[in-house]
Formats: C-alpha cells, sequence, structure tokens
C-alpha cells in the first residue's frame, strides 16, 4: 500500500502537530484573554470616569468587529506598524494577543457580572470587620465570583478553541484546519479531511465540557445541601 | 505606505458599501432561515421522546462545537465536491450550485439553527408547564398552542438574546469571504490583493462594520421594548 492510500495519505504526523499548535493558541490566547478581561473589570468596577470610557469603549468595539477583521488588522496593520520600529514581531504571539484580546472583551462582561452579583452587604461586613481590601478581595470576592462566573467562563474557553481555527486562514500556520485543508486539496478528498478537522474540534470541545463540568462540581460542593 | 485618508474615502468606501447588500442579505436570510427551522428544533430538543431528543442535541453539539469556518469549507468544499459535474455544468440548478452565495447561505443558516433553538428552547421552558396542559384541556391543537400560547410568550423572553444573537451572526458572515463571496470583508481582501495597500480597506471594513452592528443594536431595543411591554 502506497502512502497515498493510507486513510490520512500521509499527513498523520502534520494532523497532529496541527492539532497540538490549535490547543498551544487556544490556551495562550485564554490566558491572555484573562488579564485583559480582569484590567477590563477593574476597569468597569473603578469609580473612574476614564476608566470606565476606556473598558467601556473595548468592550464596545471588540464586539462590534468580527473576528476575522481583527485578526487581520493585528497582523496586517498594528503588527506591521511595531515592525516599522524596528522590533522583530513573533506571528504566535500577535495571534495569541489578538485572540487574547478579542476574549477579554467578553471576559470582562462575565467577571463584572460575577462581581455585582456578591451582595453589597458583603463589603459592608468586610469594613466593618476590618478586612485589608486585598484580603477581602482574595478571601471573599474571587472564590464567590469565580462559582458565579464558570458558566460564561467556560462557555468564552469554547469559543476560544473554535476561534483558534481563524488563524488558518493566515497563511503562516500549519493548524489542524490549514493543514486539513492542504490535505484535502491534494487528495480531493474533501470531506474525509475537513471532517478530521471537525473531529478535531469536537474533541476539543467534548474534553473541555467534561472538565468544565467537573470543575463546576468541585466549586460548588460548598453550596450542595 | 503612509495611510491615505484619500484612498480610504474615494477608493475603499464606495467599494465596501456596495458590498454591504450582499453582508445583509446573508445576515437576513440566514437569520429568517434560521429562526424558521429553530422552532422545530428547539422543541425537539425539549421533546420527551428519545428519539426527537437525541439527533436534535447532537445536531447542536455538532454545530455548536465545531468551528464556523469548518462547516463553510465542509459545505462548499465537500457538498460541493460530492455533487455530480454534470448537474453543475448544465443542470437546471447549475445558477445556484455554482454560486458560492448559496453554499455560504446554507451554512450559516445550519450553523445559526442550532444557536436559535438552543436560546428558544430556553424562551420555551421558562413558561410554566401549566399553560400547556390548560392548552390541551381546552381542546387547543398543537400548533395552535405553539403559535398563540408558546412562541409569544417564550419570544418575548429570549428577544435581547435573539438580537445579541443576530449580531454575533451578522459578524460571522465574514468567514464566507474565505469561499469567494464578496461581501464586505470579501470585497475589503479584494482591494487587499489588487492594490497591495492594506490599511485602508481593513480599516474601512472595519468601520462598515461597527455602523452596521450599531444599527442593528438601534432597531433591535424599541422592538425589544415592545416585546417586554406585558412582562
Amino acid at each position: 500500500m502506497s502512502l497515498g492510500d493510507a486513510p490520512l495519505a500521509g499527513y498523520g504526523g502534520q494532523l497532529a502537530a496541527g492539532l497540538v499548535l490549535t490547543i498551544e493558541v487556544s490556551l495562550s490566547s485564554y490566558a491572555v484573554g484573562s488579564v485583559f478581561g480582569l484590567l477590563g473589570a477593574a476597569a468597569k468596577l473603578s469609580r473612574s470616569r476614564t476608566l470606565h470610557l476606556c473598558a467601556g469603549l473595548y468592550t464596545t468595539l471588540v464586539r462590534a468587529l468580527p473576528e476575522l477583521l481583527l485578526v487581520l488588522l493585528a497582523f496586517y496593520v498594528i503588527a506591521d506598524r511595531i515592525e516599522q520600529f524596528g522590533v522583530v514581531v513573533n506571528p504566535f504571539v500577535v495571534a495569541v494577543v489578538a485572540l487574547g484580546f478579542i476574549q477579554g472583551a467578553y471576559i470582562t462582561e462575565v467577571l463584572r457580572g460575577a462581581v455585582l452579583a456578591i451582595p453589597r452587604g458583603q463589603r459592608e461586613a468586610a469594613q466593618a470587620l476590618n478586612l485589608y481590601p486585598l484580603t477581602y478581595l482574595r478571601r471573599i470576592v474571587a472564590p464567590q465570583a469565580l462559582r458565579h462566573a464558570l458558566g460564561g467562563l467556560g462557555n468564552i474557553w469554547l469559543n476560544a478553541t473554535k476561534d483558534a481555527s481563524l488563524i488558518s486562514v493566515l497563511g503562516i500556520f500549519a493548524d489542524v484546519l490549514k493543514v486539513s485543508s492542504l490535505a484535502a486539496a491534494a487528495t480531493k478528498r474533501y470531506v474525509f479531511f475537513y471532517g478530521v478537522a471537525g473531529a478535531c474540534f469536537l474533541a476539543i470541545t467534548l474534553v473541555s465540557m467534561a472538565l468544565l463540568e467537573r470543575l463546576r462540581r468541585d466549586l460548588s460542593r460548598a453550596y450542595l445541601t | 505606505m503612509s495611510f491615505s485618508w484619500e484612498f480610504l474615502l474615494r477608493g475603499v468606501l464606495p467599494q465596501l458599501l456596495a458590498a454591504v447588500p450582499v453582508t445583509m442579505t446573508l445576515t437576513f436570510l440566514s437569520g429568517l432561515g434560521s429562526a424558521l427551522l429553530g422552532v422545530p428544533l428547539a422543541l425537539a430538543l425539549g421533546a420527551a421522546a428519545r428519539w426527537k431528543r437525541w439527533p436534535a442535541q447532537a445536531y447542536s453539539l455538532l454545530m455548536r462545537g465545531t468551528p464556523m469556518l469548518v462547516q463553510i469549507y465542509m459545505i462548499y468544499y465537500g457538498l460541493g465536491s460530492l455533487i455530480p459535474r454534470e448537474w453543475m455544468r448544465h443542470g437546471w440548478a447549475s445558477p445556484v450550485l455554482r454560486d458560492a452565495f448559496w453554499y455560504g447561505l446554507v451554512a450559516l443558516t445550519l450553523n445559526e439553527t442550532a444557536y436559535v433553538a438552543v436560546i428558544l428552547k430556553t424562551g420555551l421552558d421558562a413558561i410554566p408547564r401549566g399553560q400547556r396542559e390548560a392548552a390541551s384541556a381546552l381542546g387547543m391543537s398543537a400548533t395552535n398552542t405553539l403559535t398563540r400560547i408558546l412562541l409569544p410568550q417564550a419570544l418575548s423572553v429570549v428577544f435581547p438574546m435573539l438580537t445579541n444573537e443576530f449580531i454575533l451572526l451578522l459578524k460571522s458572515t465574514v468567514l464566507v469571504s474565505m469561499i469567494t463571496i464578496f461581501d464586505v470583508m470579501g470585497t475589503a481582501n479584494n482591494i487587499r490583493f489588487e492594490t497591495l495597500r492594506v490599511d485602508e480597506p481593513l480599516v474601512g471594513a472595519a468601520c462598515v462594520y461597527v455602523v452596521l452592528v450599531g444599527i442593528v443594536t438601534l432597531i433591535g431595543q424599541p422592538i425589544e421594548r415592545r416585546l417586554r411591554r406585558h412582562l
């Protein structure tokens, strides 16, 4: 049997490497997105008008612009500008920051909502007990907000894994979708190879859903009666 | 190459605006299609019978668990490769089968249906069970119960989620530019490749999408208030 007749037509190794790249981009962009989200939520909850306005502009703009367009803008407009200053820009970093910037806007809203869901009285109680503000954030707000936010954060993570497929259009990343496209075009087996790509993303989704469900159970254990 | 306002306003924006109807047609048609297909899917998702619920759940998992881009490629290249060449060239459906627009529309609709169905299901779940029982006690047919009792209430509950979803749909239409459809994004890319100028087409497209999303939001708000006036 020649290589061309094998089910994956010799693309197995590249597909596996592509899958790893897709997962790396998803995880890194989500980490970057969490930082943007924390900053955004802090700005939205702060009393400063300017910070409030900046965060509002950030979330509104990101949610009004298509993800693909934002990725293209990051690569061809912003990264290009930065390179004009003589800085060498790593494409992986650009992709991760661009995707993270998008997720950060959604994470901002989820975190803001989660913090606002904590009753005001707890803040007053913390002040009455003379807790340091940081202790209050770490011991009182964070554990409760995390539990409130878990559903929303989980959905954003599922979107992050799917948005990672957008990097395939740039032509410089051999992610799982790009490799599948190349394999499909070379072998003319479009249904099969796009099916493989779909199955990879579906597998990521299913594993994530199982892990998120476990996390949800762990975090709400204290609330079970 | 420096940014040229002249090129943006004279060269790019007129072409992008001319492509707005393509983007909006795609958005409206797939929105309408997914609203129509989403109702039966939502009912199936909430059905007691497993043979209805399981296929519906599998469909929604498949559509929501894989990237839209994969689905678009699958329909355009995958389905396209399964259609006999003869039909493409000479059949009565040849103008449709050869136009990427219809593949994009089908992909958008199939994908959006799953999201709309899940939203509609939350709306249907919010209606007390007793109302269905009351309707059937009064001898209302299943269709009447659905169109007069269940859907109006479900819609007013989930309308904000649906307008939000509509905006997401508008944004996801950009992905069909990858299969040679010249919507706003596709036109911007085309200008990019033809003129080798990058900044103006992309910035122009960004402006167009922000305005479009703004318009949809402004249209959605009064309808939302009207639908929620009883609540």
